[in-house]
């Protein structure tokens, strides 16, 4: 099938504004009479409950942690992208819109980008308005930083926690929503299936993580927010509870997963110290600021840092691309990291690591300057290493963080399942095959507060609402289909731990469909991991009941999840013959180690329809054209 | 990787199936535990133990493991997020501890956060004090620009001081009056700071101090021990800064 992405036509700087023109309203008073569901209170999530809410829609929100307030767009730390040229260097919507197309690798719909350059000013104010403490100058206006992948300063910053600060912004609009009855909020919820009556996305059965109990939520609309899954790596940047489950759960029932080989392996987070370890922790892009990345020259060089002479080190961001040095984006940089350690010029355990020196910067700004820049983070990196970055250089390695893949969406973000919606890192829309740096965060805002709005009330307004309750048989039998599971994961009884079965499936999915992908180590994945999700039906052992607080059991859900997703990613990664951005095919590559796309035969969006556990998925395509962008081979030399 | 030297550390963990259930403390042991664990990675590796003797893993609340999402909440030896400076339990390493050490672990204690299970508290009331009125009333679209209201450095930075509030409630764990003074003082500060957020400011300090009171928190007699235990460092000035807010909007 050649899906159709109803992106507008015409003159590009037009399209956003013309389609909102087009699209249908639902009238003030009828607004109450639709119930919308949204799974997820991230940055995508909190923005959409709070606007629908505010627009008079009934908002169903859910989340799986606490508080709203938790979703793991609070760990975001350099800073969010606008195109609101502030410091004069030249930036533009245009500017925006062309490095994330180019900083994509050409993997992204045009339409759907630009809307995300427009938008991105109204983001800024948005926030503003809310009383995010985004960073000031002396005379009161806002300050700018520098992020991957482009020349200009367009990065707005709250200290290193900005993504806390937006989301604290959006968890603040939700509140008074929830506070004005607009909303009502469902903590400690856990999605456990998507409810879809006669290929109609209805409803969603979730499991009430306190007490255990499925229930059953009807709506006229489902818009999921729920984040990525580079958690299938085991070891990433995400929080613990992220998973595909809510995404694969969608998939399962019809929509169409979109480009899941399209990860995002971040260039520096702090090197895994040990077998034990749960989480891998980023130090924040916007270090590369002041920071210059470097590995000894001489292969083996064990000698302290500080003892190394300055002709010995390679600079070598700085060497392979002067233009951008050590702004090169995340995918470029985190290979030459990665080349680097390969080389056996590796630092710190292992040789899986290079360092980053903020030496000449300190010399130059002072160690204050630095402190004030980006004092959480050197605190954060001396919690966990016992290392101080103001006197030796801190010592990074690349670490899975983001996926750019996610479920199909058309212009409107709806899937290819109609009333379903997906907003944020839950969709596949805007990032191509990399994302660019102070991105994601604009993504998720945009979504939630700009577009989600009106596109929704598109889809609305042609349909009438409440026809389905929860007393339909459709949420009976999803209830029913979640219990078994449940039931089974509970009923093994076997010898090996959910975690021991996730660092494995992480393992194997680190090693050979990671950094660089061969064809030979993606069919020996496709290979184990079925053996593996086999194994785990068998043997996996989870401890206490159904019915009641049971994080094991939550653990085990997503694990199943992975082990079936983890196939598909590979799988995608297999049939694309071409390395693009964050997809890395060893066998595709210029002489200089650099990415080689095929855009004859791969300008396309791969979109998989889920055909059972175990079967082949079937491929379907959205081909990708460029009218305004002119698709090169991407340079940052 | 296999230079670190191993610990072995004696836990004494409060267990509690429910919120009716009475609890009791429980001795466990936590073997092979390196300098470069993380707390909570301690306390995985004996849930894994646990689990293999087929008994019930201690359930403790965690997500980030970063030390910004605010969920994991422990006593740790009598001091919310384990006393140390600017810490949250996450982004505690073993390396603070001794081979041999006996430690107490249990979950935050105040009326206004019944235990769900274990070392799991149910903090729905922040939120709630939270709802009553910690935001600007702003419309989502048709805002001025962002430079249009000009906000001198050391305010911005002020308030950001005050909003770098986790939500973790240490704050009510380590007071004494179990008083969530501190956290509700960031955000009225916060948002009193800001131009943006003085329009509301009176309304915004009577609704959520009345709240604060309603869903059990105490109230401050001075400990600062909320300061103490507040792994992002938030300044008792907040709390005073509230009050004056508190004050003036009796006179509106």
């Amino acid at each position: 099938m050649i899906l159709d992405g109803k992106c507008p036509t015409g003159p590009i700087e037009q399209t956003w504004d013309k389609h909102r023109f087009d699209l249908k309203l639902v009238n003030p008073a009828n607004k109450r009479k639709y119930n919308v569901i949204v799974v997820g209170t991230g940055l995508a999530g909190g923005a959409a409950a709070a606007s629908l809410g505010e627009l008079g829609y009934n908002v169903q929100a859910f989340c799986y942690q606490d508080s709203p307030r938790r979703a793991h767009s609070i760990a975001a730390q350099g800073g969010i992208n606008a195109a609101k040229n502030y410091p004069n260097d030249g930036d533009s919507i245009y500017r925006l819109f062309y490095d994330t197309i180019k900083g994509g690798d050409f993997r992204a719909r045009e339409a759907d980008v630009w809307r995300l350059a427009q938008v991105s000013n109204n983001i800024i104010d948005q926030c503003v308005a809310q009383g995010v403490p985004f960073a000031r100058d002396y005379a009161g206006y806002l300050d700018n930083r520098s992020f991957g992948g482009a020349q200009v300063s367009r990065t707005f910053y709250a200290r290193g926690q900005t993504g806390q600060q937006l989301l604290l912004g959006a968890y603040s609009a939700l509140s008074r929503q929830i506070k004005a009855g607009t909303v009502k909020m469902y903590n400690r919820r856990e999605m456990l299936d998507l409810v879809v009556v006669d290929g109609v996305a209805r409803g969603i059965t979730v499991r009430n993580l306190v007490t255990g109990e499925l229930e059953s939520y009807a709506a006229d609309a489902v818009c999921l927010c729920t984040g990525g899954y580079v958690n299938v790596f085991y070891l990433s940047t995400n929080a613990m509870g992220c998973s595909v489950t809510a995404n694969w759960k969608a998939h399962k029932k019809g929509a169409l997963f979109a480009n899941p080989c399209y990860t995002q392996i971040h260039p520096t987070c702090i090197p895994q110290a040990g077998d034990y370890q749960s989480k891998l922790t980023l130090m924040s892009e916007s270090l590369r600021n002041d920071g210059r990345c470097w590995a000894p020259k001489k292969q083996g060089d064990n000698r302290p840092p500080n003892q190394i002479p300055e002709e010995e080190r390679d600079y070598y961001l700085e060497r392979k691309y002067p233009s951008f040095g050590n702004l090169a984006p995340r995918d470029i940089a985190s290979r030459a990291a990665k080349e680097q350690c390969d080389d056996g010029r590796g630092v710190g355990p292992g040789g899986r690591g290079v360092y980053l020196d903020f030496a000449a910067s300190i010399k130059r700004l002072s160690e204050d300057t630095i402190r004030e820049r980006y004092g959480n983070l050197f605190e954060m990196y001396e919690k966990i290493t016992d290392e101080n970055a103001y006197k030796v250089p801190m010592r990074i390695y690349p670490a899975p963080h983001y996926s750019m893949g996610g479920l199909w969406v058309d212009y409107n973000l709806m899937s290819n399942v109609p009333g379903l919606f997906v907003l944020g890192e839950a969709n596949f829309s805007v990032h191509g095959a990399n994302r660019l740096g102070a991105s994601a965060l604009m993504q998720g805002l945009a979504d939630g507060y700009f577009v989600i709005p009106y596109t929704i009330g598109g889809y609305l307004a042609t349909i009438k609402p409440g026809q389905i309750k929860e007393d339909h048989a459709e949420f009976k039998k999803s209830a029913d289909d979640v219990k078994k599971d449940n039931e089974k994961l509970l009923s093994i009884n076997g010898k090996r731990t959910v975690s021991d079965f996730m660092r494995e499936l992480g393992g194997l999915m680190w090693e050979n469909c990671g950094m660089a992908r061969t064809k030979e180590s993606l069919e020996t994945n496709i290979k184990k991991i079925p053996a593996l999700r086999e194994e785990f039906w068998k043997n996996v052992k989870v401890t206490g009941s159904g019915a009641e607080f049971n994080q094991q059991l939550e653990n085990a859900g997503r694990t199943a999840d992975f082990l079936e997703f983890g196939e598909l990613l590979c799988r995608d990664a297999l049939h694309r013959n071409e390395s693009c951005g964050g997809h890395f095919r060893v066998e595709y590559q210029y002489d200089d180690g650099e990415a080689k796309r095929d855009d004859v035969n791969y300008c396309y969006v791969g979109a998989w329809e889920f055909k059972g556990v175990g079967v082949e998925p079937e491929l379907h395509k959205e081909p990708l054209k460029f009218d305004n962008v002119h698709l090169a081979v991407r340079s940052y030399k | 990787m296999s230079d670190h030297k191993t610990m072995t550390l004696t836990l004494i963990v409060w267990r509690q199936k429910n919120a009716s259930d009475p609890g009791k403390f429980e001795t466990y042991t936590a073997k092979n535990i390196t300098d470069h664990h993380s707390f909570l990675e301690m306390l995985d590796c004996v849930n894994e133990d646990l689990i293999l003797a087929g008994k019930e893993p201690i359930s403790f609340d965690h997500d980030c493991r970063e030390g910004i999402c605010g969920m994991c909440s422990q006593v740790i030896n009598g001091a919310p997020h384990g006393g140390q400076e600017r810490t949250t339990v996450c982004q505690l390493h073993m390396r603070k501890f001794k081979d041999g050490d006996t430690i107490y672990i249990e979950p935050w204690r105040a009326r206004a956060f019944p235990i769900v299970r274990d070392l799991v508290v149910d903090r729905a009331a922040l939120d709630k004090i939270i709802q009553a009125g910690g935001y600007t009333s702003c419309h989502t679209g048709g805002i001025a620009d962002g430079n249009a209201i000009l906000i001198p450095k050391p305010v911005a930075d002020e308030a950001m001081d005050a909003a770098e509030c986790v939500g973790c409630g240490a704050c009510v764990a380590g007071c004494p009056n179990g008083a969530a003074m501190l956290f509700t003082g960031a955000k009225v500060s916060q948002l009193a700071l800001l131009p943006q957020g003085k329009a509301e400011a009176a309304a915004r300090v009577t609704a959520m101090t009345e709240t604060m009171k309603e869903c059990g928190f105490g109230n401050c007699t001075n400990h600062y021990e909320c300061q103490a235990a507040c792994p992002k460092g938030i300044n008792v000035k907040f709390i005073a800064r509230m009050n004056r807010e508190f004050l003036k909007a009796q006179f509106c």
